[in-house]
């Protein structure tokens, strides 16, 4: 069975249809490409699977795992296995990311009828992840994402991803705002995650996060539809030819 | 005219009860002298309506309608029902002090080996037998407010505790007030706590129902007096029964170089006022005072403060949240006043609420009346609900709504309950804060 398939999608924002009818089908262990000039529904894409509200699904259906993810509310949806690295993940003052961390997974777990961590495992657990990324323990003691850089958000992004464990990613433009060397840190950390199990979405303006990050198939958008889809070489034919060409065939 | 004879009814019930109550309250000659004096004042107004400025919030004439007959003194039964719930407030390491139904109770409270320099006494014992300074003190109040009027004259019982100078108390006093009764009744407390010169003590004061206490009243006042280059620290916290009304005053003076640091916490009760008048007596003093409103159904809260800037060189910080739910409503007045001498005064009075629902109301009424001209003094004030796209981010992270929310309710006061400075006190708030959050889960 496929681990997310979505069908013929159509979706709208008030009385703006964005996806016209947008397949797509991800099975585990692969890594998906989603590329796209500004506009074309990439991001509405990762909303709408993710489960944020203000928008309106008029056709098709997302299966995850063989169920109606569209049924489900966000926090069932990351209790499944579903995770959204945002592109741009918020500053929450006063929620300390530690204890933001341990409530996150202890509620999924919860969701899925499983044990609560106990707090050395957890802390251990916290620790080793957040080691690999570079991360350091004074950052996890302060507010969620307050004062940290674009480049930490986005490794915090992936710290929750390896910790919560999701079957899949979705990355939001991970590249936006990252220099070369945090840009190569925060791919290194999603590599680390690859496994046969697991699935990746990577959404991207640039080719050049694929350098690092590198897909089986790259698909690309234009205005809500995926128009075209191929190896990583599509990704390499765009970077030198552009978007233009798909914005007739769309 | 409706409004007149609304007065003079209650007017007439209370002086009745009033009567009924002469033989219990203790105190005679001056005393009781000035218990009719109090009584003469609170019956020309009775209970205080909205067309009274500092009342237009808070309509007690509608919110309240009527003073109820004095409570019961406590029986063995109440005594019983009082020390179970006593028990869930319990700190390590402070010194419990319990009023049931308005009667100090010395079986649940803990007055063997005070420490040296520490004396405490029922209020009743000092209206019975004390100097007449104290006695003149304990009606410090000014009857001008209806309920500091009422209270000055039905005033049964409470706590008169006095530090001497150079006393640094290390244990926190424990005010605890409980309700005890499943008979509608009102009890009326009077508090005194005067710090000597150099000293410094913590002071918690709670009020609470026992399981099965109905629609009670507690009206209850706190005089507190701080000495030069003293410190107290104080937090308060009401979480009176559903049905229940808390009306309670506050008058603390400070002399020079001192400090006051005082929290409140309202997540309790129908309805609650707390009024509080703080005044700068001595040069070089500071205060922060924080406070939160928790409230959710048909709840009503008014914080109605008075910082008094009198002499020079003082500051003053004030920290408020609310946190609205359902129909709930919160209210805050805060007046700073500063006098013609109060140069260098630093005054600083920041508001927020957070609306959880359409119906929720938070109104917000500062008022700064500057008599001096080198002064730094300022205000601010916000409203909103919790933002969409935080709540999308914890859900989206595997918390379900109310989690989030409630995730979300605690960072927003936690800034003002951080203001604690004891662990143990913090935690008290921290899990007062958590029993509210969890009975709206």
């Amino acid at each position: 069975m496929s681990l997310l398939e979505v069908k013929d999608l159509k979706v709208r924002v008030e009385d703006n249809e964005i996806l016209h009818g947008l397949t797509l089908t991800v099975n585990p262990g692969e890594v998906h490409a989603i590329m796209g000039p500004n506009g074309s529904g990439k991001s509405t894409l990762s909303h709408v699977i993710a489960g944020k509200p203000g928008y309106e699904v008029t056709d098709g259906q997302i299966l995850f795992k063989g169920e109606d993810l569209l049924e489900m509310e966000p926090d069932e949806r990351a209790a499944k296995g579903v995770f959204l690295a945002f592109q741009y993940p918020v500053e929450i003052p006063g929620v300390a990311t530690m204890n933001f961390l341990r409530t996150a997974l202890n509620a999924q777990r919860k969701e899925r009828g499983e044990s609560e961590f106990s707090t050395p495992d957890f802390l251990k657990k916290v620790r080793e992840v957040a080691k690999s990324l570079n991360i350091p323990q004074d950052m996890l003691k302060r507010g969620v994402n307050v004062g940290f850089s674009g480049g930490e958000k986005k490794r915090n992004e992936i710290l929750q991803m390896a910790l919560f464990e999701p079957a899949v990613c979705i990355l939001d433009e991970m590249d936006s705002g990252l220099d070369i060397d945090a840009l190569r840190i925060a791919a290194d950390g999603v590599n680390a995650l690859r496994s046969p199990d697991r699935a990746m979405v990577v959404i991207t303006h640039y080719q050049r996060l694929l350098n690092y990050i590198v897909p089986d198939f790259v698909h690309v958008m234009s205005k809500g539809r995926v128009v075209k889809s191929g190896g990583k070489d599509l990704a390499l034919e765009l970077e030198a030819s552009g978007y233009t060409q798909f914005e007739d065939a769309a | 005219m409706n409004v007149v004879l609304a007065k003079n009814e209650t007017g007439r019930a209370l002086s009745d009860s009033f009567a009924l109550a002469r033989d219990r309250l203790p105190g005679g000659g001056k005393v009781a002298e000035a218990r009719n004096t109090a009584f003469e004042a609170y019956e020309r107004v009775g209970l205080p309506h909205r067309r009274l400025e500092e009342w237009k919030y808070t309509d007690l004439r509608a919110l309240m309608r009527e003073v109820l007959p004095l409570a019961a003194a406590p029986d063995a039964a109440a005594l019983k029902q009082a020390a179970a719930a006593v028990k869930l407030q319990a700190i390590k390491g402070a010194r419990r002090l319990v009023l049931v139904d308005g009667v100090f109770a010395p079986k649940l409270s803990e007055l063997e080996g005070l420490e040296k320099g520490v004396t405490v006494r029922t209020l009743r014992d000092v209206l019975e037998t004390g100097d007449a300074a104290l006695q003149t003190q304990l009606f410090t109040p000014d009857n001008a407010n209806p309920m500091v009027a009422l209270n000055s004259a039905m005033m049964t019982d409470g706590v008169v505790i006095e530090i001497a100078d150079g006393i640094v108390l290390k244990q926190p006093l424990q005010v605890i007030h409980v309700a005890s009764g499943a008979t509608p009744a009102a009890m009326f407390t009077r508090s005194l706590l005067r710090l000597g010169k150099d000293t410094g003590a913590t002071l918690v004061e709670s009020y609470i129902a026992a399981e099965g206490a109905k629609a009670y009243q507690a009206h209850d006042s706190l005089i507190v007096a701080i000495g030069d280059n003293s410190r107290l620290d104080h937090v308060r916290l009401v979480e009176d029964g559903r049905d229940a009304f808390n009306i309670s005053s506050a008058v603390i003076t400070l002399g020079a170089h001192a400090h006051f640091n005082t929290f409140g916490m309202t997540s309790g009760a129908a309805v609650s006022r707390y009024q509080a008048t703080i005044a700068f007596a001595g040069e070089g003093s500071r205060v922060e005072t924080n406070g939160v409103n928790l409230l959710n159904g048909r709840q009503h809260a008014d914080t109605t403060l008075f910082m008094d800037h009198a002499v020079p060189h003082c500051a003053s910080r004030e920290v408020f949240r609310a946190v609205v739910d359902d129909r709930g409503h919160s209210v805050f007045q805060g007046r700073i006043i500063v006098r013609p001498d109060a140069q260098k005064t630093d005054a600083k009075m920041m508001t927020r609420a957070l609306l959880l629902s359409d119906d929720a109301e938070a109104d917000n009424k500062p008022e700064l009346e500057i008599f001096a001209d080198d002064v730094t003094c300022g205000h601010g004030a916000t409203t909103g609900a919790l933002d969409e796209s935080l709540l999308f981010y914890l859900r989206a992270r595997g918390l379900s709504e109310k989690e989030a929310q409630a995730l979300l309710i605690q960072a927003f006061v936690g800034e003002a309950i951080e203001s604690i400075v004891n662990d143990d006190l913090r935690e008290l708030a921290i899990a007062a804060a958590q029993r509210w959050l969890e009975a709206r889960a």
